[in-house]
């Protein structure tokens, strides 16, 4: 029942998959903010600035790993841990190609959904045990911020599993094959655009980047950490990215699949495939950083509960009609 | 099946321990934090029983939404880092240990009253039928529970908005 294997290629899997969608969007992301604001990014290192990620991951190795003196020591170093728990947890259900995925489960959606909880639990124990006002406040913003945009997202989810009639990633894209256009286009457009802004918001980038606000709490959750602990968070924010960009590309987009290419060879530009749907995404938000000023407290939580909810529950009920209609 | 004996044995000792640590120990933040690795073990186990759906809900509304929500209350509030003394409660002591251990009598009554010693071997629920027949047999109960739901939220709603209410419009 238990197959050792088969844990360690699924590991292996999401490691590739993970680490290498952290880097390409760590590039995408600087490369993007120099591009949107005609200044120089990186250039120098490596390949025109290429490789700099590499640079970035020895930097923060170098550096001290410092644990303040009043910190909650144990709170302190393991909160990192549960938000990169979280985001690796995400990597395994998403279907790369039919067979190349960590693990297809029934339960796919359902699992993503449970999972992608977990990482509000690092983020409020970091902000707590850094004995420091503005990690405080930063923690707790950042909770507020996940807690409400969570609904917004399990929601708009929703509507695409009654659309597809399955929970299963895989499931989901063969649907979408079947029905011969991406759910975005066929009745789940406003899902997907619900189902963005809320990621967005999970993800804490600009314009919903309160918890960092760097110009009011220094950098919220993050004030106290240095070092390795830091490069954790760092990088799991751009894995968390990656990640809900290839979601979003899997369940309204028709994740791997493309149309007029020969489905036998799906295995080959799969990856590619969804890797191209992933990065076009990934680019739409750096456009979104660089357009939006940051929101305030209220302004977000205001759309949060009294737009995307009752949006997303219109969706539901639309959705559900036309189910029952056709 | 031998693996997946020692494995839920680790489990069930893991979940034991931590489970102690949420009562024993004396700062807020580090129970509810022993209580979250307690419901992730128990969502373990109920993986290793091949109840995927069961163990899923847990994390989804235990661990996403209830600790969460705890931990915000606590921390909205008042959390002192380090020890707090006034979580230490020794005169109820006895009378904890009493309650403790007759549920402990009481479940275990009903469980070797229930299964004896027969092996039951699941083959896994899916979650398709569990979908039907919650709408299909268990449907008023299920209607039954969304109502009372229902009214909880109202309640919640009408809670926090009688403030505004009381306040004089011209004191703001």
């Amino acid at each position: 029942m238990i197959d050792g294997s088969q844990i360690l290629v699924t590991a292996g899997i999401v490691l590739a998959f993970a680490l290498n969608g952290a880097v390409i969007f760590t590039i995408l992301d600087v490369k993007g903010a120099s591009w949107m604001q005609r200044r120089p990014g990186p250039l120098h290192v490596g390949l025109r600035g290429f490789i700099f990620p590499l640079a970035e991951i020895i930097k923060f190795f170098q550096k001290e790993d410092i644990t303040p003196t009043n910190v909650d020591a144990p709170v302190f170093k393991w909160a990192p841990a549960y938000v990169l728990a979280s985001v690796f947890g995400l990597f395994v259900v998403v279907p790369i190609s039919p067979t190349l995925v960590g693990s297809d489960l029934d339960l796919g959606v359902f699992y993503l959904l449970a999972i992608s909880s977990l990482s509000t639990l690092g983020v409020l124990t970091a902000g707590w045990s850094s004995a420091n006002k503005y990690s405080l406040m930063g923690g707790i913003r950042a909770a507020g911020q996940l807690i409400a945009y969570e609904l917004p997202l399990i929601l708009a989810v929703v509507g695409v599993v009654i659309q597809a009639e399955t929970m299963s990633l895989v499931g989901i894209v063969e649907k979408q094959i079947e029905f011969g256009l991406p759910f975005a286009l066929s009745g789940q457009g406003l899902a997907f655009l619900i189902f963005m802004i809320a990621a967005t918001a999970e993800m804490m980038r600009v314009p919903f980047d309160m918890p960092i606000g760097e110009s009011e709490l220094v950098s919220g959750f993050l004030t106290e950490y240095s070092g390795v602990r830091f490069l954790i968070f760092y990088i799991a924010e751009y894995m968390n990215m990656f990640v809900l960009c290839a979601v979003a590309s899997t369940l309204f987009l028709g994740g791997y699949h493309v149309p007029l290419l020969p489905p036998e060879w799906v295995n080959f530009y799969g990856p590619v495939v969804l890797i191209t749907k992933t990065v076009l995404l990934g680019f739409i938000l750096v456009l979104v950083r660089w357009s939006f000023p940051r929101f305030r407290e209220d302004q977000l939580q205001n759309l949060a509960w009294k737009v995307l909810i009752p949006l997303s529950l219109l969706n539901i009920l639309i959705t559900s009609i036309m189910k029952v209609v056709f | 099946m031998e693996a997946l004996d020692i494995i839920s044995y680790f489990l069930l000792l893991g979940l034991l321990l931590v489970s102690v640590k949420v009562v024993t120990t004396s700062n807020v933040i580090h129970a509810a934090i022993s209580l979250v690795f307690t419901l992730a073990i128990t969502a373990a186990t109920f993986l290793l029983l091949s109840a995927e759906f069961v163990a899923l809900v847990i994390v989804l509304v235990y661990i996403g939404a209830v600790i969460v929500l705890f931990l915000f209350g606590i921390m909205i509030t008042r959390a002192p880092l380090g020890q707090n003394a006034e979580l230490d409660n020794d005169k109820n002591k006895s009378l904890a240990l009493v309650v403790s251990l007759s549920i402990f009598v009481i479940f275990s009554y009903v469980m070797f009253n229930t299964f004896d010693s027969q092996i039951i071997v699941t083959t896994g629920t899916s979650t398709e039928l569990l979908g039907e027949i919650l709408l299909s047999r268990f449907v008023f109960p299920f209607e039954v529970v969304s109502f009372v739901l229902l009214a909880a939220l109202i309640g919640g709603i009408t809670l926090a908005r009688q403030d505004n209410a009381l306040v004089d419009e011209n004191q703001i």
